[in-house]
């Protein structure tokens, strides 16, 4: 992977003026090269990775996992289904996946009956939809890279040789 | 309780106090810590808590698990097609600090002269000299980015010169040798015959070139007692493992001692580092690349603030000029520390060649060290003023 974007992917707050001493080059290539990215897309966004577990928010939404089985549709395959799955806002990810199942749509709801409600009208009732089996989500531990917990204290003593 | 006189008129570390200062401060930045700030990775931790949980809570052999000095050997072998033979040839340790202790106990005798080019790191000298040897400190030149050359070795040099200590990448300069410049010292090693003592604990965070251990140089395998570990290449330090190469019979010397002293390394960490060797290379390259980007920050910064730096070519330390504050080293680091609560290591620690230099670690995240710099900056703005 570019090293600016490894740079970025960890702390997308790096100024061009940081990235550039960190890579030896000039503010301005750097800048330029965000651009570049930012473009074609391959920069999508610049956006903050926020602690849901920590935060205990009553009100916070609740996750669903569901295995979605399909019938692809000809000439277009699964791409045009997976298309008419993720324009729903209520998805967070959606996934074609390789065994007994085809996507794996992670859904999320205010609680349990709007994710249902959604799972019965929305996506079963799709006419390519074959099955789903929904599963809640209970718990998160670690999150793309992140461990979902207070991050821990530098253990080494503070000074030595 | 009378004490043996060798021990007592040891030099004492003489920034102790400062250490002492350091460690009953709250909320200090430090930029002082010489371990990576990476923990071990998990493969590895556990590799060991698997160990931990079949039983292994025994003795090993002295030498180390067999298992371990055949992985160690091919290793070694595929790395740098470096040989030596894991039954004669490899010891396994606790730490290279034994490694150090091992080989300085199995070549110096009283009177020996043993070379260590300054900047040292703290240990060498003192070992020499409980070993009834005398450790003779060769200055390098700071324009040449404190690299020692052939010509010094050279003029050091007397009948009784037994060996000479080399530690690169360097601790605390960052300073590392290319093959080529490695050679040189190499041929003035040859002509001499005396014995390098190569520790190479920081090798695999060599940034600019490939790193040359020195017993892959010709005809320096059978000069050369190679020590390394896996602490910093592994983020292992608390483990206390590492190893030492060299001759059979130098070898089986440093064995002797070790299983009068040691009598072996943990056998958890033994398990810990057969796991570090086979599979942690991924790890190894993703922190030396961290390690490299703060490196530019770091060096680009501390040369903004007026604080020259040459660029250190390995290890996680840089080791800038401090003149222009007009302080000395030890003033320097104090007023920093409470005045800005940042923590830096007086040069002065790694000889009187330091004094004028602080060592900087940027074995410390990113948000540190920016924030270090700027208190750095703000430090010295309040000289100026």
């Amino acid at each position: 992977m570019n090293e600016l974007l490894e740079i970025l992917e960890k702390d997308a707050r790096s100024t061009p003026e940081e990235i550039a001493k960190m890579l030896n080059t000039t503010p301005q290539a750097v800048k330029k090269e965000m651009k570049r990215l930012e473009k074609e897309g391959i920069i999508l966004k610049y956006k903050t990775v926020i602690n849901k577990e920590l935060e205990r928010d009553e009100h916070a939404d609740v996750r669903a996992l569901i295995e979605v089985r399909v019938t692809p549709k000809k000439n277009v395959g699964f791409d045009y289904i997976a298309e008419r799955i993720y324009q729903f806002p209520e998805v967070a990810s959606c996934y074609l996946m390789s065994g007994t199942y085809d996507l794996l749509v992670v859904v999320e709801g205010k609680n349990i009956h709007t994710i249902s409600n959604f799972v019965a009208e929305k996506l079963a009732s799709m006419e390519n939809v074959r099955g789903t089996v929904t599963h809640f989500l209970l718990k998160k531990y670690k999150e793309d890279g992140d461990v979902l917990r207070q991050p821990k204290k530098d253990k080494r003593p503070a000074i030595s040789l | 309780m009378k004490l043996s006189r060798t021990a007592i008129t040891l030099p004492p570390s003489g920034i102790r106090v400062f250490f002492d200062l350091v460690l009953g401060m709250k909320d200090v930045i430090s930029l002082g810590v010489g371990e990576p700030d990476f923990v071990t990775p998990w493969n590895v931790r556990e590799s060991a808590i698997y160990a931990l949980e079949e039983g292994y809570t025994s003795y090993t052999s002295n030498k180390g698990m067999v298992e371990l000095r055949h992985d160690l050997a091919k290793y070694l072998k595929t790395k740098y097609g470096l040989e030596y033979d894991p039954e004669e040839e490899i010891l396994i340790t606790v730490g290279v600090s034994e490694a150090f202790d091992l080989s300085i106990r199995a070549i110096v005798g009283r009177g020996d002269e043993v070379l260590i080019p300054e900047p040292f790191y703290v240990s060498y000298g003192p070992i020499v000299t409980l070993c009834g040897g005398r450790p003779v400190y060769i200055k390098t030149d700071p324009e040449d980015g404190f690299k020692i050359t052939p010509k010094v070795i050279g003029a050091h040099c007397t009948r009784k010169t037994k060996a000479i200590i080399l530690n690169y990448p360097n601790n605390p300069t960052g300073a590392s040798y290319s093959r080529k410049e490695l050679l040189a010292l190499a041929r003035v090693i040859a002509r001499r015959r005396i014995t390098m003592i190569s520790d190479e604990i920081y090798c695999d965070l060599t940034y600019d070139f490939k790193h040359t251990p020195f017993p892959t140089l010709p005809g320096m395998k059978d000069r050369t007692v190679y020590l390394n570990g896996f602490s910093k290449s592994f983020a292992m330090t608390g483990w206390r493992i590492g190893y030492v190469c060299g001759p059979r019979e130098a070898i089986a010397t440093m064995t002797k001692i070790h299983q009068y002293t040691m009598l072996c390394a943990s056998i958890m960490s033994q398990m810990a580092a057969r796991e570090a060797l086979k599979n942690a290379e991924r790890s190894v390259q993703e922190m030396k690349r961290e390690y490299r980007r703060r490196r530019e920050f770091v060096i680009a910064g501390l040369n903004e603030l007026g604080l020259t730096c040459h660029k250190p070519e390995g290890a996680f330390y840089a080791f800038p000029s401090i003149k222009s504050a007009g302080l000395s080293s030890m003033e320097f680091c104090q007023r920093l520390l409470e005045t800005q609560r940042v923590a830096v290591v007086p040069g002065t620690a790694f000889g009187p060649l330091g004094e004028g230099y602080v060592r900087i670690s940027y074995a410390s995240s990113l948000s540190n060290l920016r924030e270090a710099l700027s208190r750095m900056r703000a430090f010295l703005a309040s000289l100026h003023r």
